[in-house]
């Protein structure tokens, strides 16, 4: 198709496919440039420090917020809740995906309202239940309140693949006197393998992000997540935004999913679409 | 068959009894809360109040004391906040998710550049992108307003986030910046679905490209399309970070959700906060409702 767009048409094409990967890329760019640039130089709008320093990731593991351990608790706590919601919906994606029972597109359903709900919509009796429960202002206790999106959404997309996945297998397996269990987790799990990843991966990036639970449920220092961690930063005094800590925060948080999504892209796009648009 | 329904629900009791004890109390216990005057710090002395919280002198609504009228309200403020920005985000990111899918569906040389490219913006964290544009915005550090003053589009900078005049669309813009690649990558996928043959025929007869885009793509990708923006809605109307964050939560940026935690965690009002936390839930849902009858989208469609 290439030779038969006209030469304008070309260079209309090209010129948008530039401006779309300055204004996509470039932002993020900016910032890991400032989070390498300390006193006046921040205020230099240029993409190259001129002293490019240390400086602001050293502060970070040594300033007044103990940002390594806020580091930990985000890892651990997507982990856990990444796993927890996995355990559970491989085996409720299979009987959705590939069994037939009186009941099962008002479960589907239900299963999408709830992803689409609102979190402040269970905020107080969430603050409740974590206060019983003993996890209020503890890191890990943030998974309870995770589940609520996590397990949803994670149970959708593998449905869809789950129901994807031939038929003819499963036949095949069942005639050779297979369980259930046996047929999810030996003869599946090769096909599944990517729909996992992907379905993981995004799970776990919405646990990582996430700031709305994590702000209002945990207000001890040392069990903060990552997200309300950037959020809080604040320098000597209240007029002076350490920006340039800021950014190397924001660096740190960001390039492990940047480079994760990057590697993963295929996958994750399957996994984007198949939650929403064949569902 | 039996034998294997009753696998099925084996398979599903953990999930939902996981479901029941983690989102369906919680919302139980938070709607008998908007019934109460509870106190957060001590939850346990709580009193039935009705629906004092929702309608009446303490209440969300038909409240005396909204002596400017009920819009001029916090609780009305935000409320037009949440709808101003969730219809214009979702028109935007819409429009250009579109035209970026367009773009991808080309063949050209570097496509796959670009495609990784758009991704990046999606893969950022809410807060790293508040706070990323929130540096970039700076009233007065920030490379914006010293590049538009370079080229001499403005005179004086502009206080992006602060200035209530422009501080909402900024939160639109960040918002579309964040969210375009989500939508693109959607409607691409339905794009890449559509008949080769239908184009190769139009292309043969000559059909100018804009008439093929109306005639052929757009109807063939609506369906798609529509469940795109549905979920695009409904993901705008909670929004909270980006706005408590990039306009630190000023009450003339203020969404719904940011006023349900204000009243609920900062002033302590658990009664009155969950009160306008059930109003939310049950606007966000009307809307769904009316948006899908009105486009003709069924969800129960795909869920079959």
């Amino acid at each position: 198709m290439n030779d038969q767009r006209p030469l304008f048409g070309n260079i209309v094409l090209y010129a948008a496919a530039v401006l779309l990967v300055v204004v996509s890329v470039y932002p993020f760019l900016y910032t890991i440039a400032t989070s390498f640039k300390t006193g006046n130089a921040l205020f230099s709008t240029s993409l190259f420090p001129t002293e490019p320093t240390w400086r602001n990731y050293i502060q970070l593991f040594e300033g007044r917020q103990p940002f390594g351990r806020h580091l930990l608790n985000s890892i651990m706590v997507a982990t856990v809740t990444v796993a927890l919601a996995m355990l559970m919906a491989i085996t409720a994606s299979y009987a959705l995906g590939r069994i037939n029972f009186k009941g099962k597109s008002a479960l589907l359903l239900a299963i999408l309202a709830v992803s689409m709900f609102p979190q402040v919509a269970v905020l107080s009796g969430m603050f409740e239940l974590m206060q019983a429960l003993g996890l209020y202002n503890r890191a890990i206790g943030l998974v309870v309140p995770y589940t609520i999106f996590t397990l949803p959404f994670t149970v959708w997309i593998l449905t869809t693949f789950m129901r994807g996945l031939p038929k003819e297998l499963e036949e095949a397996a069942i005639m050779d006197g297979c369980g259930p269990l046996r047929i999810i987790f030996q003869v599946f799990m090769p096909l599944l393998a990517p729909a996992l990843v992907s379905t993981g991966l995004l799970a776990f990036i919405g646990a990582w992000n996430e700031f709305l639970f994590a702000l209002t449920f945990v207000s001890e220092d040392s069990e903060r997540t990552v997200p309300v961690s950037i959020s809080l930063i604040t320098g000597a005094t209240a007029y002076e935004v350490p920006w340039g800590s800021i950014m190397a925060a924001s660096v740190i948080v960001t390039v492990p999913l940047v480079v994760l999504v990057l590697v993963f892209q295929q996958k994750i796009v399957s996994g984007l679409t198949a939650g929403a648009v064949k569902g | 068959m039996n034998n294997r329904t009753r696998i099925a629900w084996t398979f599903l009791v953990p999930m939902i009894v996981l479901m029941a004890f983690v989102a369906g109390w919680p919302l139980a216990r938070s709607i008998w809360f908007s019934l109460t005057e509870t106190n957060i710090n001590d939850i346990s002395a709580s009193s039935f109040v009705g629906l004092a919280n929702y309608y009446g002198e303490f209440g969300l609504f038909g409240n005396a004391n909204y002596t400017e009228g009920f819009w001029h309200s916090d609780w009305g403020v935000s409320i037009l906040n949440t709808f101003k920005f969730s219809i214009v985000s979702v028109l935007l990111e819409t429009l250009a998710g579109l035209g970026v899918a367009m773009l991808l569906n080309q063949d050209f040389k570097g496509r796959a550049i670009v495609r990784t490219a758009v991704l990046v913006p999606w893969a950022i964290p809410t807060v790293v992108s508040a706070k990323m544009w929130g540096w970039m915005l700076h009233d007065q550090f920030g490379l914006i307003n010293q590049l538009l003053v370079d080229w001499g589009l403005i005179a004086q900078k502009i206080a992006f986030t602060a200035d209530p005049a422009y501080a909402l669309w900024t939160v639109v813009a960040v918002d579309v910046w964040k969210t375009t690649p989500f939508m693109a990558l959607l409607i691409l996928a339905g794009l890449q679905t559509l008949p080769k043959d239908c184009y190769e025929a139009a292309r043969v007869d000559g059909v100018h490209p804009l008439r093929v885009f109306w005639k052929i793509t757009l109807p063939l990708v609506k369906y798609p399309l529509l469940v795109a923006v549905v979920f695009r809605l409904l993901d705008a109307l909670r929004i909270f970070d980006l706005i408590f964050i990039l306009t630190s939560n000023s009450s003339s940026t203020i969404s719904m959700s940011g006023f349900v935690r204000r009243e609920m965690v900062d002033n302590g009002n658990l009664g009155f906060g969950s009160a306008a936390s059930t109003s939310l839930t049950l606007i966000i849902f009307l809307t769904a409702v009316v948006f899908m009858r009105a486009a003709r989208v069924r969800l129960s469609e795909e869920a079959s």
